[in-house]
């Protein structure tokens, strides 16, 4: 294992409650505290597992987005990796266009294993690390909780519907991981400093020889449908008496 | 006319409910040609089922022995040799179809719409976005392939007394060996699908620990329901993973959900908001919980619980 590389996107933080525009143009992100996604987070803390169990694999974390993307990758260069790459641009990113991305990035950068999260918490689309897997023509294991690594492959324990599924692996790999895969480490304030000295390359998605182009157009953005607000019962025969008339028990 | 490919889900015996729900959805397509793809080693048995669902025009049987478990990277280059002659391809979003439809997409080189959730048109669809927080109507380019994923909760199982023709096919695919099935371990359980089940228990951090959470066994089996939890108690371990319901669990719609000692968190709600009728059970008068529930109880879950299963 000599490099991993890690997918990170910058996303709203998990605890803003998110608000569609009056307009339905979209929904509100001006001022809003964003953040490193919560599951990429996870692939991050696994690649500094694997590298300190004694690996030593160098950790190379990647993004796509606009210039203050930067400052996610500083987080996941404090966390602890080596170095970053932020492919820069102002437009949005579909999941495609992003596998398309980081594949140009794997045939620079080469590495045994890539790791990202499941999902990112905004377009909850759940494609991009299978994608990546598809057009790189390698093997997928998503929804990780255990990876276990051996010369030249990986057995992972995968959350399915059913409960856990294993399956082997050869590398290299795309990784998507699900929450249950470790507990991402905390930041220290020394090791923030000592991120801003680590190296954060900037490169342009057209330099990439990737098109953005739009395949999925939004054409509105509406809130959810609201439940109606129910009642409340006092006791336990009521409640009882409440849901024998629904003819639910 | 758009011609649809729906992804049949199976464990080798019964296909499953989802692959039902996703047939709904293509229905709501208008003219919809409907086929069912079966990969497996075996699929003369879920074969016969997906031929009587109301609605379907067709069904392919894929059998090879490697298809016995459902990998993504042995599967998709089979299904996209199938999609040739289709406009549209559907899996549903379960553990199963969200790893295989993306790996589809992108070796056809098209987007996928992920937990589509109403058919506006041939290539218009909603699908929530921020743990459903909003919903975007999004459109797709009419002269490729559309895949996505349906989300199984916002549709109905489609009805029997169809009688669909079952063809054979052999694909000319050669497969990978990179991806090797080693085996599976499920939450061993006689108690219904959480899925699919049409009542659903489910607790939270509230109970406090996995002993207590035999509570909640005790009233789903009473009940015939299954069991479900929070984040927050699948976090604290009282609770198997594969309970989780949420955005990043399992998105459910029984007929009604008991949410015991959960407070509500977003992420939580948006698994189960199109649950017909949700019971909220908690201490916390001003939890979340309630602002989306049916029936609301404000107490303690431990005096409830026992006197609830003994009532019913």
């Amino acid at each position: 294992m000599k490099k991993i590389m890690v997918c990170i996107k910058r996303v709203v933080d998990y605890n803003v409650r998110v608000r569609v525009k009056p307009d339905g143009s979209g929904v509100m992100l001006d001022g809003v505290k964003m953040s490193v996604n919560p599951f990429d987070e996870i692939a991050l803390e696994e690649a500094l597992r694997i590298k300190e169990r004694g690996t030593n694999a160098e950790v190379v974390a990647v993004s796509i987005g606009v210039g203050d993307t930067q400052q996610q990758l500083r987080t996941a260069l404090a966390m602890g990796a080596d170095r970053a790459i932020l492919v820069q641009t102002d437009q949005a990113v579909e999941p495609l266009v992003a596998a398309q991305t980081f594949l140009a990035l794997v045939k620079k950068e080469n590495p045994d294993l890539v790791l990202l999260g499941k999902q990112a918490i905004d377009d909850d689309a759940n494609q991009t690390g299978q994608m990546l897997a598809a057009i790189w023509d390698r093997p997928q294991a998503t929804y990780a909780s255990k990876v276990e690594l051996a010369e030249g492959r990986a057995t992972v324990t995968r959350e399915v519907d059913a409960g856990l599924e294993t399956i082997e692996i050869d590398l290299p790999a795309v990784v998507t991981v699900d929450l249950r895969l470790n507990e991402p480490r905390y930041v220290k304030l020394p090791d923030i400093m000592k991120a801003k000295k680590k190296p954060l390359d900037v490169i342009s998605l057209d330099s990439l020889g990737v098109g953005a182009g739009v395949l999925l157009k939004t054409v509105k953005t509406d809130p959810p449908a609201q439940r109606q607000k129910g009642i409340l019962v006092k006791d336990v025969p009521e409640l009882v008496d409440v849901l024998k008339k629904k003819g639910l028990i | 006319m758009s011609k649809v490919l729906i992804i049949g889900e199976h464990d080798g015996k019964t296909l499953n409910l989802a692959t039902l729900k996703c047939v709904t959805c293509a229905r709501g397509i208008a003219d919809a040609e409907i086929t069912i793809a079966l990969l497996g080693a075996d699929t003369a048995g879920v074969a016969t089922q997906a031929a009587a669902i109301h609605g379907v025009h067709k069904v392919l049987r894929v059998d090879r022995p490697e298809n016995e478990h459902a990998l993504a990277a042995v599967f998709a280059p089979q299904i996209v040799a199938l999609a040739a002659d289709y406009t549209h391809v559907f899996g549903p979003s379960t553990s199963f179809g969200k790893d295989l439809t993306p790996r589809i997409a992108a070796l056809l080189g098209v987007p996928q719409v992920s937990d589509l959730m109403a058919v506006e048109g041939a290539h218009r669809f909603r699908r929530p976005i921020y743990a459903g927080n909003a919903i975007i109507t999004v459109e797709a380019d009419p002269a490729r392939k559309l895949v996505a994923t349906v989300r199984v909760a916002s549709f109905e199982a489609a009805g029997s007394g169809g009688s669909a023709g079952i063809e054979t096919r052999v694909l000319d695919v050669s497969l990978p060996t990179h991806t090797r099935y080693l085996g599976a371990k499920s939450g061993s359980t006689d108690r219904p699908d959480l899925q699919t089940a049409s009542k659903v228990v489910s607790g939270g951090r509230a109970l406090g620990s996995a002993e207590n959470f035999q509570l909640l066994f005790s009233l789903a089996d009473k009940l015939g329901a299954a069991v479900g939890a929070s984040r927050a108690a699948v976090d604290a371990g009282y609770a198997a993973n594969e309970m989780q319901v949420g955005q990043t669990g399992k998105i459910i719609s029984p007929e009604v959900y008991f949410a015991i000692g959960i407070s509500g968190a977003i992420q939580h709600l948006t698994g189960i908001k199109d649950a017909r009728t949700i019971v909220a059970i908690n201490k916390d008068g001003e939890a979340p919980i309630f602002e989306v529930a049916d029936v609301g109880l404000v107490g303690d879950l431990f005096q409830i619980v026992p006197e609830l299963e003994k009532l019913v």
